[in-house]
């Protein structure tokens, strides 16, 4: 039995929207407190629609693959729906995660969440 | 694939293959059963015991038990001595931080019943200072236990020292030899131990087959109740055929000890080479005081898990310390004990090269390891951090 979907390894082994945004609006860094894992999201917001999104993870596969879900899920989309993306749903995105691994996709929406709140108070 | 995690498991040789098939074809009767058939399975287990005896310069073979492996070794001959230690009053025990789990939590236990247990600091290099083991014995020491060499970082210890130290202080001294046993010349005569601990798939053995040799006056407590085998201690009628495997493969590995040992150090040594030309490396574990096999680095900015994909990708299967390949999500003992902090030993990578190596082999795990450390680094938020000087490098 692989441990991860295929989904998993696909995102894993080609993820999508990696690297930095020089100028982007909202960025997020978050830590796991379970295993010390860090992700980084970088927003490039513009008429509240988010342009464009891209990650940094230094992390396990299922880690590297729910933060390039993430990064699909959100990108074009309004900050209000990004604002409401769950671990659930970028795992059930990725065909589910091994239980043990449910923490690595709880980081990609905080890592989410706290590069929209940075946008947020950029804006004041 | 290149099989890089000898460490874990190895592939049952040919050899003892044969052996197994052969006992079970021909000579599967049940040891105990006094007719002629079960004789015979008998006398198979017999002269198993004997040879293994001879090959570890064991006085008696039936200083030899036999067990379902390792794990199970390790805790009979721990739990044994705390028996006989308490009879005494003796409560204490010696041992190190970077034992294997099957040592490490049966000391838990035994701490739980009241034990006292000091674990010898196993420093920088991964190596136990005898002079250290000296110091931490007291009045009411009835056991040390040191690994042979490490599963993970592969550094042996000194355990013909330690064990002169244990037996002028009048203390028992058991080895877990798991991962040296048919790779290193072992002489438990002359190494002063008095226990250790074998598992056959380490050296081209079955799997769930081991033994523990115990020097003659020494008593063993059950872990195991029931029937009469094994002299009484240990109940379940033997895997006749595993043993016997066991057998064989222990004597093709001591043929040719001398030459894998050659080989394999000489493999071993230009794949740290290699690997020690990636920036912000480094080895874990003394590098000679290791086995012919192991290879094991920290590399800092990666994790490990995503390593070992990416190669499992490539066709290289290897294992890792880090947290995120541990279903506790806690990164290795055996790394922390050596003083790799949290967010290095994550970039752990472990390979332990088996007899089959190739030259080719060599260059192409250098080739991607470089490559896959330097893809992880390139989308790594830590690595990015300590390239701008915003973070200090540790390695
Ligand atoms: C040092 C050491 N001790 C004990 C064991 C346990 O052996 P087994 O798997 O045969 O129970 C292992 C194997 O993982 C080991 O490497
Ligand atoms: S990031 Fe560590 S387990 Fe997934």
């Amino acid at each position: 039995m692989a441990l991860y979907s295929e989904k998993v390894m696909d995102h894993f082994r080609n993820p999508r929207n990696v690297g930095v945004i020089e100028d982007a609006n909202g960025i997020g860094e978050v830590g796991n407190a379970k295993c010390g894992d860090i992700m980084k999201m970088y927003l490039k917001i513009e008429d509240g629609i988010i342009e464009d999104v891209k990650f940094e993870t230094f992390g396990c596969g299922s880690a590297i693959a729910s933060s390039s879900m993430a990064t699909e899920l959100i990108k074009g989309k309004p900050v209000e729906d990004a604002m409401k993306l769950t671990n659930e749903a970028v795992a059930e995105a990725l065909d589910g995660l091994p239980d043990y691994k449910m923490h690595c996709s709880v980081l990609a929406e905080e890592a989410i969440k706290s590069a929209l709140e940075d946008y947020e108070s950029r804006k004041k | 694939m290149i099989y890089a995690d000898n460490a874990a498991t190895t592939a049952i040789s040919e050899g003892a293959l044969k052996t197994f098939i052969k006992v079970n074809e021909e000579t599967w009767g049940n040891p105990s059963s006094l007719y002629t058939f079960g004789q015979k399975a008998k006398e198979i287990l017999e002269g198993t015991r004997e040879d293994i005896a001879k090959a570890i310069g064991a006085e008696f073979p039936r200083e030899i038990f036999f067990t379902s492996g390792g794990s199970e070794a390790d805790n009979q001959a721990i739990i044994s001595a705390a028996r006989l230690g308490e009879r005494k009053g003796k409560k204490h025990i010696v041992s190190s931080a970077f034992e294997h789990h099957a040592v490490l939590h049966t000391l838990e236990k035994l701490k739980k019943e009241g034990f006292e247990i000091t674990l010898v600091d196993v420093h920088e290099n991964g190596l136990v200072v005898p002079s250290e083991v000296e110091a931490a014995i007291k009045e009411d020491t009835c056991l040390v236990t040191i690994m042979y060499a490490n599963n993970e970082i592969g550094t042996i210890q000194p355990i013909k020292e330690i064990g002169e130290i244990c037996h002028k202080k009048g203390v028992l001294f058991h080895t877990d030899a798991v991962q040296a046993i048919g790779h290193l010349p072992i002489n438990v005569a002359d190494e002063n131990i008095d226990m250790l601990s074998a598992s056959a798939h380490k050296f081209h053995g079955p799997k769930g087959v081991g033994f523990l040799y115990v020097k003659k006056g020494i008593a063993l407590t059950n872990i195991i109740e029931g029937g009469a085998q094994e002299r009484g201690k240990r109940a379940g009628t033997e895997n006749v055929a595993g043993i016997a495997a066991m057998g064989t493969a222990l004597k093709e590995a001591l043929d040719n000890l001398d030459d894998n040992a050659k080989k394999l150090s000489e493999k071993r040594d230009r794949i740290i080479k290699g690997l020690k030309e990636i920036e912000h490396s480094a080895i874990n574990g003394d590098e000679t005081k290791r086995l012919p096999s192991n290879v094991n680095f920290c590399f800092e900015g990666i994790e490990g898990e995503s390593l070992l994909l990416l190669l499992d990708d490539r066709g290289i299967a290897a294992s890792s310390g880090s947290a995120c390949t541990s279903g506790s999500l806690d990164p290795s003992h055996v790394l922390l004990a050596i003083g790799r902090v949290h967010d290095v030993a994550h970039g752990s990578l472990r390979l332990s090269i088996g007899e089959d190596i190739t030259d080719e082999d060599v260059e192409y795990i250098i080739k991607n390891v470089k490559e896959v450390v330097e893809y992880l680094r390139s989308f790594s938020p830590v690595w990015r951090n300590l390239v701008a000087g915003k973070a200090e490098f540790i390695l």
